[in-house]
């Protein structure tokens, strides 16, 4: 029996492999600078080709157009903005829009998924089959078609506002949103608002006065009255002292609509709950799947220390779940924030209808504005990243 | 030559095409043997899908025109169905030869997009749209309300300046689509639903009940409406202005459709000159002689193509008004074929 002599490895791929992993002095670095710079150079290619073709076809180039007027109304802005702004504050008043929506929605979506998720897990059988027919329902219907159902069907079902749904005579439910009554700063305020954040920091205090006595002597005081009364107590004396801190500007019908009074819009609403009921749905079995993930023994260990059920899942099962259900559930986070974009099938002006759509085709910058647009998702995402990491790793250190 | 390589990375970067630089649209249709064209999701009377998938309207007329006269054949044309707001990176991009898609002509798009308005089919204004339970008998009487528009438009602008001038209040619903807006008008969230008039009475049509609608008297803007094509290929922009002047110079000399062989025999210079039988006035744009009755014959003269698509003769039922001819007070006027 004779022994194949094995073929030698290829020299070229070998050398290449040994140059570019760092270990080849001089040659290896010279490689990688080679390769550094053909990368440089097609990139700069592609951006002097752009620009070469931009101007030959007379296509307008340049971010000039965020300083140029805007001209027209946006139905929805937190921050002052009318007609004769800029593009810039256009693009901030629709990434205003994005983010707020953004954030109610995985609040609501956090809320709600966990909620669910102890359902499904709980012994009560109604309420397990209940929540585990919420997320078969709700994650296998496509999410657009949910935005709409909840648009059109139930927000569009409401009357007009001549004939709205009051509430107190102050609140005014109809198919042109919510109004509530504006709240308007009066001179009572600063008191007012330095009371309550007197009020929390003296609980703060509190509690962690009341802990240390717990692992230092075992005494287990009861502050919740304190608190109670030191957040409301504080912040009615001092209403009462220099006077109510808001006074109330109460909407009344005038022609088509209400004037005067805050309103939600029905796109936001509508959009806020579809992408919160939708995403809640994945956040369940993430987060159901973390806690089966906490082994069985810890459980029983709580309930042997006699802990009661919803004890043993806040303090000890909880904590370590957290650690599995981290990652996925900042996944969702992302896609909430990039499914919020849906918005343009509703109306709601978020920051791509807003932005990369009546700013893009008034200006015809196609390139720039979508450029600016994908740049703020991926920073909006890696931010929400960052603090999904960031709290990962100190519940990890208050754990080692 | 790795720079020409390298377009196509570009072209895919950018969304931009080299071609058009490099100016052979009529060539690049003719090799292809179709002619690509950009029109609407759905506007009837300007550009629509019948039950049968076939396009008509006085815009697709227009590219049936520039096919008839470049293939005889109004056929060879593949239509691209746009929203408003990706017509022009569509045209832009090279993925269209013209775009002919209800698009007001005005200063910045006629500068800033690389592109060229090769005339106007259209003359147009914008209105508005309200329920007739309302009785709002003016735009004037808008105060307060809620107007719902299709986003990527004149319109958002133009609406924003009237309510702003009048020194009215309102709140505007911005859409991505013309039926989306349509839908949440009809379902209440508006009082008012915005357009170029033409698009309101086209757009009344999809509603449940139209004739409990009203079209309110104002018109609130000048909307020229007008073919597009990219900037750099001066043949191809001479042939699409020249195919539109052709059908409404037909109309003003009474060449129809149906006397079309008729008055190709005919000794009056001036329809000598329009059909090619004198002068090689075709062939200067880069077609055959024949060219005008290959378009007169396949979709007619302007007047017959605006009446069978917008006019009388359609369920829109528009008056001519400022689109009669010029002889007839309107202001549809085209330069002489000579």
């Amino acid at each position: 029996m004779s022994i194949e002599p094995r073929a030698p490895p290829p020299q070229f791929v070998a050398r290449l492999r040994h140059a570019l992993s760092g270990r080849a002095g001089w040659g290896g670095f010279a490689l990688q600078i080679l390769f550094v710079a053909i990368l440089v150079w097609i990139g700069y290619e592609i951006v002097a080709n752009a620009r070469a073709n931009l101007q030959s076809q007379r296509i307008t180039s340049g971010f000039g157009f965020l300083e140029r007027t805007a001209g027209f109304d946006v139905s929805q802005n937190l921050i002052p903005y009318s007609g004769s702004d800029t593009y810039t504050r256009v693009f901030l008043v629709g990434l205003l829009n994005t983010l707020v929506v953004s954030i109610i929605g995985i609040f609501f979506a956090t809320v709600i998924g966990f909620l669910v998720a102890l359902g499904r897990l709980s012994p009560n059988w109604l309420l397990a089959r209940i929540s585990g027919g919420y997320v078969e329902l709700i994650r296998n219907l496509p999410l657009l078609f949910q935005i709409l159902f909840w648009y059109l069907a139930v927000l569009g079902a409401l009357p007009n506002p001549r004939q709205s749904i009051s509430l107190f005579g102050v609140f005014f439910l109809s198919n042109r949103g919510l109004v509530i009554p504006k709240p308007i700063a009066d001179p009572g305020l600063g008191p007012f608002a330095i009371a309550i954040l007197v009020a929390i920091i003296v609980s703060l205090l509190l509690r962690r006065f009341a802990r240390r006595q717990l692992f230092d002597s075992g005494r287990l005081i009861t502050i919740w009255p304190y608190v109670f009364g030191l957040l409301i107590g504080l912040p009615l004396v001092t209403s009462l002292v220099f006077g109510a801190p808001v006074t109330f500007e109460i909407p009344e019908l005038k022609g088509f609509n209400f004037a005067g009074g805050s309103r939600v819009i029905p796109e936001f609403v509508a959009l806020t709950l579809a992408l919160s009921i939708y995403t809640a749905a994945f956040i369940a079995e993430i987060v159901r799947a973390g806690i089966l993930s906490v082994h069985k023994g810890q459980m029983e260990a709580g309930s042997s220390l006699g802990l009661q059920r919803g004890s043993v899942l806040r303090l000890i099962v909880i904590p370590q779940a957290l650690r599995v259900i981290l990652p996925p559930l900042t996944n969702q986070y992302l896609n909430l924030t990039k499914n919020s974009t849906l918005a343009v099938g509703i109306g709601y002006p978020d920051l791509v209808s807003v932005f990369a759509g009546t700013a893009l085709s008034q200006t015809g910058q196609a390139i720039e504005i979508l450029g600016i647009t994908m740049g703020v998702y991926l920073l909006i995402s890696l931010v929400t990243s960052a603090i999904m990491s960031f709290y990962g790793w100190r519940l990890g250190r208050g754990m080692g | 030559m790795k720079r020409v390589s390298l377009v196509f990375t570009l072209a895919l970067a950018a969304g931009l095409s080299t071609q058009a630089a490099t100016a052979q649209t009529l060539k690049t249709i003719k090799d292809r043997g179709m002619l690509s064209c950009g029109v609407s999701q759905g506007l009837p009377g300007f550009s629509s899908p019948d039950d049968k998938g076939n396009w008509t309207g006085l815009d697709v007329d227009i590219c049936r025109a520039v096919a008839a006269a470049i293939f005889n054949d109004p056929t060879k044309i593949k239509f691209v169905p746009l929203s408003a707001k990706d017509r022009f990176t569509a045209l832009q991009s090279g993925e269209i030869d013209v775009l002919s898609r209800n698009t007001t002509w005005t200063l910045s798009r006629d500068t800033t997009l690389g592109a060229n308005f090769t005339g106007v089919t259209y003359y147009d204004g914008q209105g508005f749209l309200v329920k007739k339970s309302l009785k709002v008998n003016s735009a004037l009487e808008l105060n307060s309300a809620s107007v719902c528009v299709q986003t990527g438009t004149t319109t958002e602008q133009n609406l924003a300046d009237y309510f702003k001038s009048n020194n009215m209040k309102y709140e505007v619903i911005a859409f991505n689509t013309a039926d989306e807006a349509v839908k949440a008008y009809e379902s209440g969230r508006c009082d008012v639903f915005t357009t170029d008039v033409s698009g309101l009475y086209a757009e009344r049509l999809k509603l449940a009940n139209p004739a409990d609608h009203a079209v309110l008297p104002e018109v609130i803007s000048k909307e020229p409406l007008g073919p597009m094509v990219r900037h750099g290929d001066d043949q191809w922009f001479d042939l699409v202005k020249w195919v539109l002047f052709a059908m409404v110079d037909a109309e003003e000399l009474g060449v129809t459709q149906k006397n079309v062989d008729d008055m190709a025999k005919s000794d009056k210079p001036e329809l000598k000159r329009l059909f090619g039988t004198d002068g090689n006035f075709g062939e200067q744009l880069g077609v055959t002689k024949d060219w005008v009755s290959r378009i007169v014959k396949a979709v007619g003269n302007y007047g017959e193509s605006f009446d069978r698509n917008v006019g009388a003769g359609s369920k829109l039922g528009i008056a001519r008004g400022l689109n009669q001819l010029w002889s007839k007070g309107g202001i549809q006027y085209a330069p002489p074929i000579r």
